[in-house]
């Protein structure tokens, strides 16, 4: 009884902190560092969704960022005019460019990316382990490579030039990418952005705790564990599976369309291997299976690199009286060290999964 | 009529066949032993019965209704719940966790009304839980509900499989050496849980090696010897005919 109070008091305090968060930014550092909580709150609603994958199903999945290609495409072919000018009859029906609904996108982006998570699960369901992983991680990158290409002989995404122009989130009255004036207080775009993230991460959370409470949560952990014996206690092993990169995909595409909105902008070489695996690596660092963990590692390694790029210029200046080495190079030595660091001590992760049945 | 009613299984792998027109016949409410030396194809027979590996040839009836082996969990969900030779818990999941997945085919809330948590959904979890708990009662293991399954001891884990399988209600539980490694005194606990199992209406077919085991408690037994099956009876008639007992030791040689 007594733990349970204790529980919700924590759980009202992380509230009130994660609502205060992005003034408490402004006070200190200025809207850069609003942009980098919505950027760590965007990578956290992946890290979720790849936890399905990797953490739940024990899919180890290399290819998770084209999932967030997919949605962020979705959005931006529907949400800018950049259709409009590349085909001449979509111009003549939509001569302003398509300015699609994102109440329509985003389940649109969340489906479609379901879609292709079924589609990479399909031919993939008899590989486990090292050999999944080079197939996905191959995937990730025909999806990147053709977004990149698809601009002949139809321009269909503008190739590496990417997409410009793309909407903000207008919907309930609110336009995301303009501040909002509530009672004489001004809230900047960013805050608001901030906050649908953080009530869309929230729902994440939720649909996540609920599944992994659930007899398919317990499924996937049992073909995680022992296939054979999942499949002979008489679980369908391949539509569990599907339906883990299904899940995992939708939300990997829900946060790309989220991405495209935010940063009017999107292009192939956001797509990269190397996000893939940032992503990989806050799941595998917060506690992989564990969903506190996981928000944990994706806050961490969205927040910490731009924490260092913020310090490591001004206390070189500070130590030497000029920059001695470039702060990138430091951000990165810094960034491996950690994660050496942690593989060798916490092996499961900063904040693992304690299994005690209820 | 017959709980389960297998004929002419025949299974190769590559140029050796491990099954010969195997068959077996098992009453409702018995025991059966499946016995024979070493290589001789019992493990292959299960393996072909629930769908592991796909037979080459065979009919296959559960109950009167013909089913057919293409997949574990189709079996499973037809009626016949197995155990493995080598223990294959769910290891790093806990006791109770191990027994609730075994629910899963017996249950059906989706993806939706997980999602929405529905009363129904809410019901079902609850009793996932109950009948989990109580199939742990059930075999003696309850007070070690939350552990993890890697921890327990040899004999226990050996239960937890038979609860897993019982959780998912079958007609028939399919048992690979279940005392195998375990001593006389966990022997004799899993004699008397397996005459309970069955006294509650589960019918048992069972791979041992423990001839005295064998003979105790089944009352049946069918032989095979390389793939082939050499005798079935009742245990007095089997320990006695011949062809088993060259089996076993090896043929006679007359000077």
């Amino acid at each position: 009884m007594n733990l349970k109070d204790n529980k919700t008091l924590q759980l009202i305090a992380l509230a009130v902190f994660a609502g205060f968060a992005p003034w408490l930014c402004i006070m200190f550092g200025g809207n850069y560092w609003v942009r980098v909580i919505d950027f760590a709150l965007l990578y956290v609603f992946l890290a979720l969704g790849l936890n399905v994958v990797v953490g739940f199903a024990g899919l180890l999945d290399l290819g998770y960022i084209a999932f967030y290609a997919v949605g962020a495409y979705c959005a931006g072919l529907l949400a800018s005019p950049h259709l409009a000018t590349s085909f001449s009859y979509i111009k003549d029906a939509f001569p302003m460019g398509l300015h699609t609904s994102y109440l329509i996108i985003l389940p649109l982006a969340a489906y479609i990316a379901a879609f292709f998570g079924v589609l990479l699960g399909t031919p993939t369901l008899k590989l486990r382990g090292d050999y999944l992983a080079i197939v996905t991680l191959g995937f990730g990158e025909i999806i990147r490579i053709f977004l990149n290409n698809l601009d002949r002989p139809l321009n269909l995404t503008n190739g590496p030039k990417g997409i410009n122009g793309i909407d903000a989130v207008q919907s309930f009255g609110i336009s995301f990418n303009k501040q909002l004036n509530i009672a004489g207080f001004d809230v900047p775009a960013v805050v608001l952005n901030y906050y649908l993230f953080l009530i869309l991460v929230i729902m994440v959370i939720i649909v996540c705790a609920r599944l992994q409470n659930s007899r398919i949560g317990r499924a996937w952990v049992a073909i995680r564990e022992d296939e054979v014996a999942a499949q002979a206690m008489g679980l369908n092993t391949r539509n569990l599976k599907l339906l883990a990169f299904a899940i995992g995909a939708s939300f990997g595409g829900v946060s790309g369309a989220l991405f495209a909105s935010f940063q009017g902008f999107i292009s192939p070489e956001s797509f990269s291997l190397s996000e893939s695996i940032v992503i990989l690596a806050m799941v595998v660092l917060g506690g992989m299976g564990h969903i506190p963990g996981v928000i944990l590692g994706g806050v961490l390694l969205a927040i910490f690199p731009e924490f260092l790029r913020a310090i490591l210029v001004p206390l070189q200046n500070l130590i030497f009286g000029h920059v001695v080495v470039d702060a990138e190079i430091i951000r990165q030595f810094l960034y491996g060290c950690a994660l050496i660091l942690v593989i060798r001590f916490r092996p499961n992760g900063l904040w693992p999964q304690v299994r005690v049945a209820k | 009529m017959n709980l389960i009613e297998i004929t002419g299984v025949n299974k190769f792998f590559g140029g050796l066949q491990a099954l010969k027109d195997a068959h077996i016949k098992v009453a409702p409410g018995q025991i059966v032993g499946l016995i024979g030396p070493n290589g001789a194809g019992k493990t292959s027979f299960f393996n072909v019965m629930t769908g592991l590996y796909p037979a080459d040839s065979g009919q296959f009836s559960l109950n009167g209704k013909p089913y057919n082996p293409s997949a574990p969990n189709e079996v499973l969900r037809a009626g016949i719940a197995r155990t493995f030779q080598n223990i294959r818990l769910f290891k790093d999941m806990t006791v109770l966790e191990n027994v609730m997945v075994g629910r899963h085919a017996r249950t059906r809330s989706g993806v939706l009304q997980t999602i929405l948590k529905t009363p129904f959904q809410q019901r079902e979890e609850k009793s996932i839980l109950e009948y989990s708990y109580r199939l742990l009662q059930y075999v003696g293991i309850e007070n070690q509900a939350d552990q993890l399954a890697k921890n327990l001891s040899y004999g226990a884990q050996r239960r937890l499989e038979i609860a897993r399988a019982l959780a998912t209600e079958p007609l028939l539980l399919a048992l690979d050496e279940p005392a195998a490694g375990m001593n006389q005194t966990e022997k004799n606990e899993l004699k008397e849980l397996l005459k309970k199992i069955c006294g509650d209406g589960t019918t048992i077919l069972m791979i041992e090696h423990d001839v005295r085991l064998v003979m105790g408690i089944c009352s049946e037994i069918t032989v095979l010897d390389e793939g082939r099956v050499i005798a079935n009876g009742i245990p007095e008639l089997v320990r006695k005919n011949p062809a088993v007992i060259e089996a076993y030791l090896g043929p006679t040689h007359h000077e």
